[in-house]
This record gives structure tokens, sequence and C-alpha cells, in this order.
């Protein structure tokens, strides 16, 4: 067996780390990471825990004179409530696009913001809405309509 | 210890210090005295904080008026016009939505000189936008970002970001119509990434953009959160930080060793500057000196400035004030012929139509209208991308410092423009003419609108223009040229289209008396 001598520390080698360099860079990386999680802790603040929005669920009273397939704003919403044999559903009229408010027609809804059409189902018809108008829960009491703005149901769904 | 003595001496001390005050405390700021010799006007430059960004002496090709235009220190004095003025209104200004609109009308027709100071503030933010983009578009044609400028032009790009952010967030504050749709677009634009994530069906595990949104407003609809959110980016956080991005951008220039210059400058420059109105250099050396691995560049020429420079006490300091006072003239001018807009109060059941953003985003409107996500956010992503990776791209070293690298260049941005604005024309008229893929199949998915729609298709025609051009000249700044200045087409073609061929419903009409009366 042959033993080789280790070999001399060349002067170019980097010196090994001192004690004291190693508790210097420890304090710094301890400080470093300190100011991160201050950092992170900090960025929570802007996302609000309890948004401040008004309650999403509201109730209306149907106008007798409502006719089939005519919609129904509800004052200061952004709804339109639908009225026939079947029974009651509330269409969003919140543009999927950009969130522009839809105006109801008779062959559907129009967005004046980037020209987006909606069949009167919600379906998008043309212009460049990804999604169709959403289908909001209602639950009807006689004349009386609570129409939930924060949930949505499948397409069709009607209420009597 | 040294008693003072009683009476007369100490008193005429007295009176002498005191006389001696206002000279004493005249040479104790402005140390080094008037600026006449080359000695007293470094001084000048480097005895003071904020002149120090600038170096002692300029290049004489910095001065001269076709290297810069003086665009930056245009968008510079755009920014302190409006760093200025917006303190002013930020005495009357109420940021909630009750009372935001009415300080407005305060400020617009209550205030005295308000007007005057609203408009002036809204013209300077335009002429900013503006100057920033051309100034952009200076540094690009003169090859400004090659080594070692490329860090500077990353600084740029920033720049640029903040002032488009500046520009919007102060768009919400009158609380008008105009502003709270432009935001509720805005802040949708933000959630843009939902098309995508709706479309895998991976909104509920992973959903940046309802973040981004809910960051942006601090609620789920545009209200008093938002404004004050808004409010808080446009008068603190966004100003900081471009004052900030402006000083290492000042500070870089200097750095990187003053404007770019071609190769032959001094060739170019041959003949020396008069003698007695140039101050070129009083104490120039009598026999030359080797700097070695001090100083990059050559040898110091005899009786000659080094490299061709002049002080930059009064040459440059006098022309940037020039520049100032020009930029100054210019927003008044415009703000005593026409007034900042101010509409009804906002009402979010009613949206403006057409609800138009500033004219600068006009271009992005016009994107969005095909899809949210690639016009609001894919693209624009990509383009700042590919700005910020040119530097890193083009390593050549031809035509620096050349308005578009010399007579083959300006062939090549003549061709670029008519692609850059012929293309965007001709898939806007096709898709206003025909129609897009949506009308076409009603029940397409989604995805396949977003990745194909006249936007991209105007993104990958440029790209592969640009491709063509590199390999066709062997090139790389070649490729960049021609991207560029394609881009620069597509976005005055776009906003164009949507600053005047854009109506109700955002409908394609050949002017506003057409728009539907309603």
């Amino acid at each position: 067996m042959t033993v080789t001598a280790k070999p001399a520390r060349s002067r170019l080698d980097p010196e090994p780390l001192s004690r004291r360099d190693w508790l210097g860079l420890t304090s710094l990386w301890a400080m470093g990471a300190a100011l991160l999680f201050g950092v992170v802790g900090m960025m929570r603040l802007p996302k609000a825990a309890v948004l401040s929005s008004p309650s999403k669920k509201f109730r209306v009273a149907l106008p007798d004179t409502l006719a089939a397939g005519e919609a129904f704003v509800p004052p200061g919403r952004a709804v339109s409530v639908f009225k026939d044999d079947q029974g009651v559903h509330a269409i969003s009229t919140i543009c999927t696009h950009l969130g522009c408010v839809v105006k109801p027609g008779a062959s559907g809804f129009e967005c004046p913001c980037h020209g987006s059409r909606f069949a009167l189902d919600g379906s998008v018809t043309r212009g460049p809405a990804p999604r169709p108008l959403p289908w909001l829960k209602v639950s009807v009491a006689g004349n009386v309509v609570t129409i939930d703005e924060g949930t949505a149901v499948t397409a069709g769904t009607k209420e009597v | 210890m040294d008693t003072t003595p009683v009476g007369g001496s100490a008193l005429s001390d007295f009176v002498d210090n005191l006389k001696a005050a206002p000279r004493r405390l005249y040479s104790s700021a402005f140390r080094s005295g008037l600026p006449t010799t080359d000695r007293t006007r470094s001084t000048f430059v480097f005895g003071n904080v904020f002149l120090h960004l600038h170096s002692v002496r300029t290049h004489r090709w910095s001065l001269r008026w076709t290297t810069t235009f003086g665009l930056g220190i245009m968008s510079a004095s755009a920014f302190v016009i409006t760093l200025v003025t917006g303190v002013l209104l930020m005495f009357y200004y109420k940021p909630t939505p009750e009372l935001a609109y009415q300080s407005i009308k305060d400020i617009h027709f209550v205030v005295p000189t308000g007007r005057l100071i609203r408009n002036i503030h809204r013209w300077a933010a335009n002429v900013m936008v503006v100057a920033v983009i051309l100034h952009m578009a200076r540094a690009f044609y003169t090859s400004a970002y090659r080594r070692p400028r490329e860090y500077n032009w990353l600084i740029g790009i920033l720049l640029l970001v903040v002032t488009l952010g500046l520009s919007f967030t102060g768009y919400l504050l009158p609380w008008d119509q105009l502003a709270y749709w432009a935001i509720t677009i805005g802040a949708n634009i933000a959630q843009s990434p939902r098309e995508v994530t709706d479309a895998l069906g991976i909104t509920t595990y992973f959903d940046p953009g309802g973040l981004q949104r809910l960051l942006l407003l601090g609620s789920d609809i545009v209200g008093p959160e938002a404004l004050i959110r808004f409010y808080l980016l446009h008068v603190m956080i966004l100003p900081l930080g471009l004052a900030a991005l402006v000083a290492v951008h000042f500070w870089r220039i200097r750095k990187d060793g003053g404007m770019v210059r071609p190769a032959d400058v001094d060739a170019r420059l041959a003949q020396e500057p008069a003698p007695d109105t140039y101050p070129v250099f009083t104490e120039a050396p009598a026999r030359t000196y080797q700097l070695a691995a001090i100083v990059r560049g050559k040898t110091e020429a005899v009786n000659r400035g080094p490299e061709n420079t002049v002080p930059s006490m009064p040459h440059l300091f006098y022309a940037e004030l020039g520049v100032l006072m020009l930029t100054l003239l210019v927003c008044v001018a415009l703000s005593l012929v026409s007034d900042a807009p101010l509409k009804e109060l906002a009402n979010p059941n009613v949206p403006e139509n057409p609800a138009k953003a500033p004219w600068y985003f006009l271009g992005l409107q016009e994107m969005v209208s095909f899809s949210a996500f690639m016009g609001g956010m894919g693209i624009p992503v990509i383009v700042l991308l590919g700005l910020a990776l040119i530097p890193y791209l083009d390593r050549e070293s031809d035509g620096t410092g050349e308005w578009f690298g010399g007579p083959g260049g300006w062939l090549l941005v003549r061709r670029s423009a008519f692609i850059g604005l012929a293309a965007p024309i001709l898939i806007e008229t096709f898709a206003i003419r025909f129609g897009w893929l949506r009308e076409w199949f009603p029940h397409i998915p989604q995805l396949v609108v977003t990745a194909i729609n006249p936007a991209t298709v105007l993104t990958s025609i440029y790209a592969a223009y640009s491709i063509w051009c590199i390999r066709q000249h062997r090139s790389a700044r070649a490729g960049a040229l021609s991207l560029f200045t394609c881009f620069l087409g597509g976005f005055v073609v776009l906003t164009v289209i949507g600053t005047y061929f854009r109506g109700p419903n955002w409908a394609f009409y050949w002017s506003p008396a057409d728009w539907p009366t309603h």
C-alpha cells in the first residue's frame, strides 16, 4: 500500500472558513432570513380577510305585468329576472369578458364595452366573452323572489 | 483658560461676524465660487448631490440636437411637472367615492387656478407617455441598448411600465363614468388569467387572476377600497418607485460612458468649436499622458479637452433647462386650449357606451376585444419580454450610435414600417368584415379563441417576418429592427382604430357622426 502525501495547500487556494467568518456569515444569513420573514408577513396585509362589499343576497317583488320572456331588472342590481310558465329564473348581467353590465333586449344581451352578445339563455353568440352568463340561485315565495348573486346554478334551472 | 475681554473688542467681533454672516452663509453653501474655470465648473457638478448624476464633462456629440432630441429630459421634466401639480391637487382631492367626484368638480370650477393646474397635470401626464415612448424609440434606433447599456435599457422598460401604471391609476381618481368603467375593465383584465384556468377547469385550485383582481381592488367590487388603493399607488408607491428608478437610470448613463456615440465620432466632429464661444478646456495638458487601465478610451490629446468634451456646466445644464422650459410651455399651452375631461358621476349599473380608456391604452383595448387574456396580459407580457431580451440577443457592434444603424437599416425600417402598418389594417378589416371564430362556430372551445385571434395572428406575423429578416440579413440586429418597427406600427394602427373608429358596443364606425343616437 502506497501512501500519498497530502498535497501542500497552494497560496492560491481559498482559505478554509475560519470560525469567526462562520459566525459572521451565519448572523448575516439569519438577518436576511428574519427580514425576508417580516416582508412575507407584511405582504399578507393587502389581502383582506373579510370583503367590504354589500350582501350578494337580495329580495325583490316581481311586477304583475311582467310578460314571459321579458327581463325585469331589480333597481341597482346587475341581474335580469325572467318569469314564464315553467317558473322564475335570474341571469347575471355582468359580462364574463371584462365585467361591464350587459343590456337585456328581445333577442338576448348586448355588452356595450367590447360587443359581446349573449342569447336569452345566457350562452355566448358572438364577441370576446369566454363564458356564458351564469344563472343565479333563486327561491320563490309567491310574488317575491330571493336572488343570490353569489351562487350560480346550472343553466335551465327554474324555480316555481 | 482664556477669558473674553470685556467691552469693545468682543462686541465689535460680534458685529463684524454678523456683517459677514450672509457672505459666509453663501460661501459655506457654494464652496467653489462661480463656475468660470474648468476647475470650478467641475466642482460645481460634483459638489452638488443632484447635479453629480451628470458627469463633469459632456461629449460634444451628446449635445447635438439630433442625438437625443432631448426626449429623456423631456420625460423627466414632464414627471417633475406632474409631481408639482399633483401635490397641489392633493390639497383638495378626497379619495372616497362620496367626495372624490365633488372634490374634482371643486378643483375644476371653484378652486383658484384649480382648472389650470388640473389641466397641466393631465397634459403633462400625456406628454410624459409620448416622450417616454419616443425616447425608447430613439434609444432603440440608435442601438443605445447595446453593451454596456443593457442594464439601463431594462431600467427604461421598467420606467415605461411605471409611467403607464401612473397614468392608469390616475384615471380612476375623478370617480366619474369614464374612470369607473375603465377601472372595472382594468381590474377584470387583471383577472383574465381565469379565461385560461376556467377553460382548463382548475380555477378552484389555482386562481392567479382572482388574486390579482382582489389585491388591486381590495374587494370584489370597484368601491371605496379600490379607490383608496389606486390613490395610494398613484400618489405614493408608483411615484417613489419611479423616482428611484429615474435616479438609477440617470446614474447609469454616466457610468455607462454617457450618450451612445458612433465609433468614428471624432472624425465627424472634426472642426473644433470656436475657442471664444466655447470654454473648451482652460487647463489642457501640454503633453500626453497614458492612463492605462484607469480610463477606458484613447489617450488624451494635447491642447484639447479629453475625448472631444465640453464642461457640463454650462453646456449640458443649459440645454436641459431649455428642454424643461419647452416641456412646460407645451403643457401650459395645451392646458389653455383643452380641458381635462370630467363625465357624469360614476354609475355602477350603466356602463359608459363606448367605455374608452385613455388613448395610449386603446390599442390594448382593441386587442382585449378579441381575447381578454391574450390582449390584456399575454401579448403585453410577450412584448415586454421581447424588449427586455433585445440587448442580450443583439450582440453586434456595427452602426452603434447611428440612426437605424446606417443607410441599409433605414431601408429595412421603412419596409418593416410598411408591414407593421399593413398587417394590422388587413387583419382588422378581415375581422370587422367577416367576424372571427366565435361567429362562425358558436360552440368552439374558448382556448382556441384565446390562442387564435386577430391579436395573436398579428403577433405571429410580426414574429415570422422578423425571423425571416434575421435569416435574410444574417443579423440579429435586422430582426430586432424589423420587430420593433412592426410593433410600433401595430401600436399606432390599433390605437387609431380604437380611438377614432370604434363606437357604441365597440362596433366599427367610419366616424362618430355615424354613431346611433340613444
